[in-house]
């Protein structure tokens, strides 16, 4: 019995969406436990909260920023994939489905180079810990909805998308706001609640 | 079977029964693999519990050391919540929801065999500890600093952290799936207000699960990081709090203890209306209880750390204190089920009234330690192992072994023996009263748990003595038990559709069912489509006319 043999016969929303949907609820709790962990640090911290002596201060120039808004436009490009295949548009799928691939990986890079200049390790006291984890772990995030993305511009190359089936496309597109979500919350947590 | 004519020159598709079970993505088998999987896992833990019984049953260090001691209390506690109790109401939860609720299988059948074959992985890393120089040894809790690499340098910490997590991963897509099951696959007439009670339970309990586990999860990777890539969340030297491991443990772990036992109840409250021939008294209150427990659970966790003397003291008791509130509720739902009703004692019923019984036991206590001045009293005293073991093994252990010899008919078409399971059930309610009953006078008397040794003047020893006493009972009520399962498969009594005259959708198809489940579905237009069945609607008073079957629906293989 295929998922996709059982969601034609119910109505309403469809069944991957309702799974897709509800993962997201467990993931926004697994990153509230993360964020619990940064905040309980902070409220516990004796001394000036940020980076550890000796690093430098924690810029949202050059990197942090431009990465944020590459994210952000990814979630529009994603959102046009959408629509692009909703209105039966293979190619504009296609095109759109591997501009926000781009701009993901381009995000991962961004995140990477931005660690080597961070002077600061994971290691170097609380501030460190929190700040790798969140990051290295919403970084991972990215990295999955990555690998979801390439599959699905591999099957939108196959041409297995059509405008009234593309429930998957629809699924990590979710995902790819969702952790876009996420990503302006460690923004604005790491670089203006300080 | 058929050759196949659509390739041509391919050989006959010859199917090996043991690839057959390894690759199945049949919601029924997959229940199967998880009980199997479970029962070993229980077979494992029940040993270690023997270790700790044997070594506390006199003074003096007789049969380990402390270090072993250590292991075996953290290993007995981590597989019996996370190995056996929770996966076994998964597996039966997998074999019967979508059965009860018309469903062909559950929403993501692929899914469902990864959630499952995450388990076997994640125990086996867990008790590899042994193989690596000693298993986990910080208590099933995990507290900091004891897992810290400082007091636990070797890899079975690390081995636990990571075998919970897989662990912990696989009950959240299993969650998932479950949720989206219930939420999208019920069959036409099956309202919200219509799923059996079982359905409602296994509702509250996989939301729990979907938002409390990654909580753990978090935790573990933040301890994982302290541990391996010196990090500080824990560290207090650098700005880290070990109260925070606490926090982040309790916050999951109480909704856990829900995850446990809410399963069981809802066994109960399938189980108590078939003996007794009446509909369950108060459906809808039952419901809406099973959802109160479930918000509440979220907001005592901190019960669990009074004597951390950060925590506001009132808050927590009050809250604790008011999920008495729906739990009374239910017991009172139990007992108007059964007064004046017309009640056979099966094995099924007997475990059932056990769980009643040994689970109100276990409430009361729970209520006394709700209280902070009591709590302060009785922190990591035998009280509290008393307690939880009232809950656990009186409550959700009674429940595996109740929904065992409920639904056992319908997994394999055969009756269990009644004889040999009241042996095993009075063997097993006498055993487990002798051993934790005692705990409870011994945890007044201020002995502290997880200690591997105790003085001979403390006064201890006539209760520890009959604990272990009560704990081989318990060992020993598993033989006919086993002998109970092994002979009824070889050669039991068929049981037909419906041995019980059971009121709910998995009686309606046959024992064990076809893979599709249902060739048809009887209307649905109560929370007892088989009563009604059997009765016609006049129990329901005025209802739509037999013509007027549109309910009826057929449901495509």
């Amino acid at each position: 019995m295929s998922t996709q043999a059982t969601s034609r016969r119910q109505g309403g929303f469809p069944i991957p969406l309702v799974g897709m949907l509800l993962f997201i609820s467990s993931e926004v709790m697994f990153f509230g436990g993360l964020f619990a962990t940064y905040f309980s640090a902070r409220a516990s911290f004796n001394g000036e909260w940020g980076p550890p002596a000796g690093a430098p201060e924690l810029e949202i120039l050059p990197i942090a920023l431009p990465i944020t808004i590459i994210l952000l436009v990814s979630s529009l490009t994603m959102h046009q994939a959408v629509r692009s295949i909703a209105r039966g548009n293979q190619s504009g799928l296609r095109f759109w489905l591997i501009v926000t691939l781009l701009l993901g990986a381009l995000f991962l890079a961004g995140q990477a180079y931005d660690y080597t200049q961070l002077g600061f390790g994971i290691s170097d006291g609380v501030f460190g810990t929190v700040f790798y984890t969140l990051t290295g772990f919403h970084g991972a995030h990215v990295f999955g909805g990555v690998i979801g993305l390439t599959i699905l511009a591999s099957r939108a190359v196959g041409g297995q998308f059509s405008a009234r089936n593309h429930v998957a496309v629809e699924a990590v597109s979710y995902y790819w706001h969702f952790v876009d979500v996420v990503w302006i919350a460690l923004f604005t947590t790491l670089y203006f609640l300080r | 079977m058929a050759t196949t004519t659509l390739a041509p020159g391919s050989r006959t598709y010859g199917r090996s029964w043991v690839l057959d079970w390894l690759t199945t993505v049949d919601h029924k088998r997959i229940g199967v693999l998880y009980i199997i999987n479970s029962f070993v896992f229980f077979f494992f833990a029940g040993l270690l519990a023997l270790v700790i019984r044997s070594e506390l049953a006199v003074p003096g260090l007789q049969f380990v050391d402390e270090s072993t001691f250590n292991q075996a209390f953290t290993m007995h506690g981590t597989l019996m919540i996370f190995l056996f109790i929770v996966p076994m109401f998964s597996g039966f939860a997998n074999y019967i929801v979508p059965l009860m609720i018309g469903a062909p299988d559950m929403a993501f059948p692929r899914v469902n065999a990864l959630s499952f074959w995450m388990l076997p992985l994640g125990g086996a890393l867990i008790v590899s500890g042994y193989l690596v120089g000693g298993a986990a040894a910080g208590g099933w809790t995990g507290y900091n600093p004891l897992t810290q690499q400082r007091f636990a340098p070797g890899d079975g910490t690390d081995l636990w952290i990571m075998g919970l997590a897989v662990v912990g991963t696989a009950s959240i897509l299993g969650s998932v799936n479950f949720l989206t099951t219930i939420f999208k696959m019920r069959a036409p007439g099956m309202t919200l207000f219509r799923m059996p009670i079982f359905v409602w339970t296994v509702l509250v309990t996989q939301t729990l699960i979907l938002l409390a586990t990654p909580v753990i999860t978090a935790a573990l990777i933040a301890l994982f990081i302290d541990r391996n890539y010196g990090g500080s969340f824990f560290d207090p030297s650098v700005g880290g709090d070990p109260v925070l491991w606490q926090h982040l443990f309790w916050f999951f772990g109480h909704p856990e203890v829900y995850i446990v036992i809410l399963p069981a109840l809802g066994v109960v409250s399938e189980i108590l209306p078939v003996f007794s021939r009446k509909p369950l008294f108060g459906y809808r209150a039952f419901a809406w209880a099973t959802i109160a427990i479930g918000l509440l659970s979220f907001s005592v966790w901190a019960h669990h750390m009074f004597t951390t003397g950060v925590v506001f003291l009132p808050f927590f008791t009050f809250m604790t204190a008011l999920i008495a509130i729906p739990t009374g509720v239910k017991m009172f739902n139990w007992l108007a089920t059964l007064f004046r009703g017309s009640i056979t004692f099966t094995t099924a019923m007997l475990f059932a009234l056990g769980i009643v019984s040994m689970f109100l036991i276990g409430g009361i206590s729970g209520v006394m330690l709700a209280s902070a001045p009591v709590d302060f009293h009785l922190q990591d005293t035998y009280f509290v192992v008393a307690h939880l073991h009232y809950v656990f093994f009186g409550g959700a252990a009674l429940g595996v072994f109740a929904s065992t010899y409920y639904w056992f008919p319908k997994m394999s078409g055969k009756r269990l023996n009644e004889r040999l399971g009241k042996v095993h059930f009075w063997m097993l309610l006498i055993g487990f009263n002798l051993t934790f009953f005692p705990m409870h006078m011994l945890g007044i008397q201020g002995m502290p748990r997880r200690i591997a040794d105790y003085s001979p003047d403390a006064g201890w020893t006539v209760m520890n003595l009959i604990a272990t006493g009560g704990a081989l009972l318990i060992a020993l009520s598993m033989i006919p038990f086993l002998v109970n399962v092994v002979t009824t498969l070889v050669n039991g009594e068929k049981a037909g559709e419906d041995p019980w005259e059971g009121n709910t959708l998995e009686w309606a198809t046959t024992s064990p069912p076809p893979t599709y489940n249902f060739d048809r579905l009887p209307p649905i237009r109560s929370e007892r489509p088989l009563f009604d069945l059997r009765h016609g609607q006049q129990a329901h008073g005025p209802g739509p006319s037999p013509g007027a079957a549109s309910a009826d629906a057929r449901v495509e293989p």
